[in-house]
């Protein structure tokens, strides 16, 4: 099945990607050809195939209860590109609206 | 044996060494680094992350349990306090873990050193180590060839000699393809029965981490030592894990499968002669064959790059130039942060498996894709569990071919994609892998087979390995009055 420009431009937004345009047409090439190959599934007979899970079934909930081991602000924002105080620092997220 | 050469013993025997006091953790660990790594490590490029004072701190810490004073290699993408994880990728650029992932944690317990971080294809997709931003790994055994991936870098640093153990991640063949293409031991455990708490999430539910050694017995010991229940990660089993200490036991009356239609195309004439070679051994070994027919492997690679690339969309969604790594620079807001920083970040093959993954999680198309993938791999799940009504075990291609070469599959992602034709099934699944090398084939590369298992059936897989290894090690005797490792020479 072959996908569209417009359907890899959508998709990429919602990724959070942007394809430059010199790349765009070999990304539409390359996934509609990944595409064409899943379509395989459609000859495999799936019928009373329900979705499998992988967790334990019988898994139970752990004690809520501390053991010692502790994330501080400061440890845990040092990898971070940009922090302040044990904060992640973002780019204003909410314009400034007159109250 | 000089301190020199302990690089060259199994981990069993170094880890007794340490413990009797006969030789010095700090000596094992550093002899990998000062004989082999300075022959090999400029020209493969195993490693990504090292660091001297590190190993002798993890010398110096060592103890004596089961893995005393034993370096190993582990992957970039396993979390670790004394070095730097980045995936192989720009996006983690310079990133350290605060903690460190529940089998490095198990590993330091058991009195293993970690020895560095190795080489990856980034995030782990890709079957060749050559989409690392650090460039690539290559093959101890001929350097214009490709190691296998994405745990590359571990598995040529074991058939080099640098580490005796190695740690990789397998999502659909990441341990045991580049195993196979650098002539060591891969396992692919159960999937629950080694943590995945710090391992970087990519396919969450097909995602283990898995063991490199170039012997069976050594496969076995960290897999004991890691193996079981963490209160971290709720999809461990809860049971304790198998007891595989019978490794040396034989494969007396053990059936193992044998599904012929599987390479009556398009796989290479060596990998034939491989595994009809490991078969004949199994059955000197006193094992039986039972020939089968099983479901062509292009339907499990048509599954997997539909759930993995599905989870692998969500799971990294978490890199977006907030908490971790690198960050555009230039970010006016929220949005183009996460747009730039990840475009940028993300390598080609990641963003394509991103857009893949989107796409079949995406209104409209979810049911057709996604729900279609997750149907299928019931469907296989059960031709597996079929399967092994009729047998122990299965022997496998681990690849279709021999180490390719350099360059042959990135232009073509779906050829690529295609190199994990016979080890993606172990991961829908569920079910344990272990590649175990053969020899070397007549073009000097390394030819190895795949066994898979029943969940919980490690214990007869490392059985069966070891039985072949045992063979292997009979004809090299016979051959050359070499009993040691097939070890790479330079050419």
């Amino acid at each position: 099945m072959s996908i569209s420009r417009e359907e890899v431009e959508r998709i990429a937004e919602l990724a959070r990607l942007e394809i430059p345009e010199d790349r765009m047409e070999r990304m539409r090439a390359e996934l509609s050809a990944v595409l064409e190959f899943v379509a395989t599934l459609n000859r495999l007979d799936l019928a009373g195939c329900e979705i499998s899970t992988f967790a334990p079934a019988d898994a139970p909930l752990r004690e809520d209860e501390p053991d010692g081991r502790r994330l501080d602000p400061a440890r845990a924002t040092a990898g971070a590109p940009e922090a302040e105080d044990g904060f992640f620092l973002v780019p204003p997220i909410v314009e400034n609206l007159e109250p | 044996m000089s301190a020199t050469e302990l690089w060259r013993r199994s981990a069993a025997r170094n880890a007794a060494e340490v413990r009797a006091g006969a030789v010095k953790a700090a000596d094992v660990v550093e002899s990998g680094w000062e004989g082999p790594a300075r022959i090999w490590e400029a020209d493969v490029h195993a490693v990504v992350h090292e660091d001297g004072p590190a190993r002798a701190a993890g010398a110096r810490a060592a103890g004596s349990g089961a893995l005393a004073g034993v370096p190993v290699l582990v992957k970039d993408n396993l979390c670790t306090t004394d070095y730097p994880t980045t995936c192989g990728s720009r996006i983690l650029a310079g990133w350290r873990s605060p903690y460190d992932a529940t089998v490095i944690r198990r590993l330091r317990e058991a009195g293993a050193v970690v020895a560095g971080k190795g080489n990856m294809d980034e995030f782990a997709m890709g079957s060749s180590t050559e989409f690392s931003c650090y460039g690539p790994t290559r093959n101890p055994y001929d350097l214009n060839r490709v190691p296998g991936g994405s745990s590359g870098g571990p598995a040529a640093a074991v058939a080099y000699g640098l580490v005796s153990l190695a740690l990789g991640s397998d999502t659909g063949g990441s341990v045991r393809q580049p195993a196979a293409f650098c002539g060591v031991f891969g396992l692919k455990p159960t999937y629950g029965r080694l943590s995945r708490y710090g391992l970087v999430a990519f396919g969450s539910s097909l995602d283990q981490v898995g063991i490199f050694a170039r012997h069976a017995g050594d496969i076995a010991l960290a897999y004991s030592a890691l193996a079981g229940p963490d209160r971290f990660d709720a999809t461990t089993r809860l049971d304790p894990a198998p007891d595989v200490s019978g490794w040396a036991q034989g494969v007396k009356g053990l059936r193992f499968g044998w599904p012929q239609n599987l390479w009556k195309a398009g796989v290479a004439s060596e990998v034939v002669e491989g595994l009809e070679q490991a078969a004949s051994w199994l059955e000197k070994a006193g094992a039986t064959r039972v020939t089968f027919d099983f479901l062509p492997g292009e339907y499990a690679v048509a599954t997997y790059y539909l759930v993995a690339t599905a989870e692998a969309s969500s799971n990294l969604a978490r890199f977006d130039g907030v908490r971790y790594g690198f960050r555009h620079p230039d970010t006016p807001d929220v949005r183009a942060l996460y747009t730039r920083t990840r475009s940028a970040g993300f390598g080609p093959e990641v963003q394509r498996r991103f857009l893949l993954g989107t796409y079949a999680l995406s209104a409209g198309y979810y049911d057709a894709y996604y729900l279609t993938a997750q149907k299928a791999r019931t469907r296989i799940r059960r031709e597996y569990q079929e399967a092994f009504a009729r047998c122990d075990l299965m022997l496998m291609p681990a690849a279709p071919t021999t180490a390719f070469r350099l360059g042959e599959k990135t232009e073509d992602p779906l050829e690529m994609y295609l190199s994990d034709i016979f080890t993606i099934g172990a991961n829908l699944a569920g079910i344990p892998g272990l590649t175990v090398p053969v020899g070397i084939g007549k073009g000097g590369l390394p030819l190895a087979v795949q066994l898979l298992g029943p969940e919980d059936g490690e214990g007869a897989l490392l059985r069966a390995g070891r039985a072949v290894e045992v063979r292997g090690e009979i004809q090299r005797l016979e051959a050359s009055h070499e009993s040691e490792f097939a070890w790479p020479t330079r050419r």
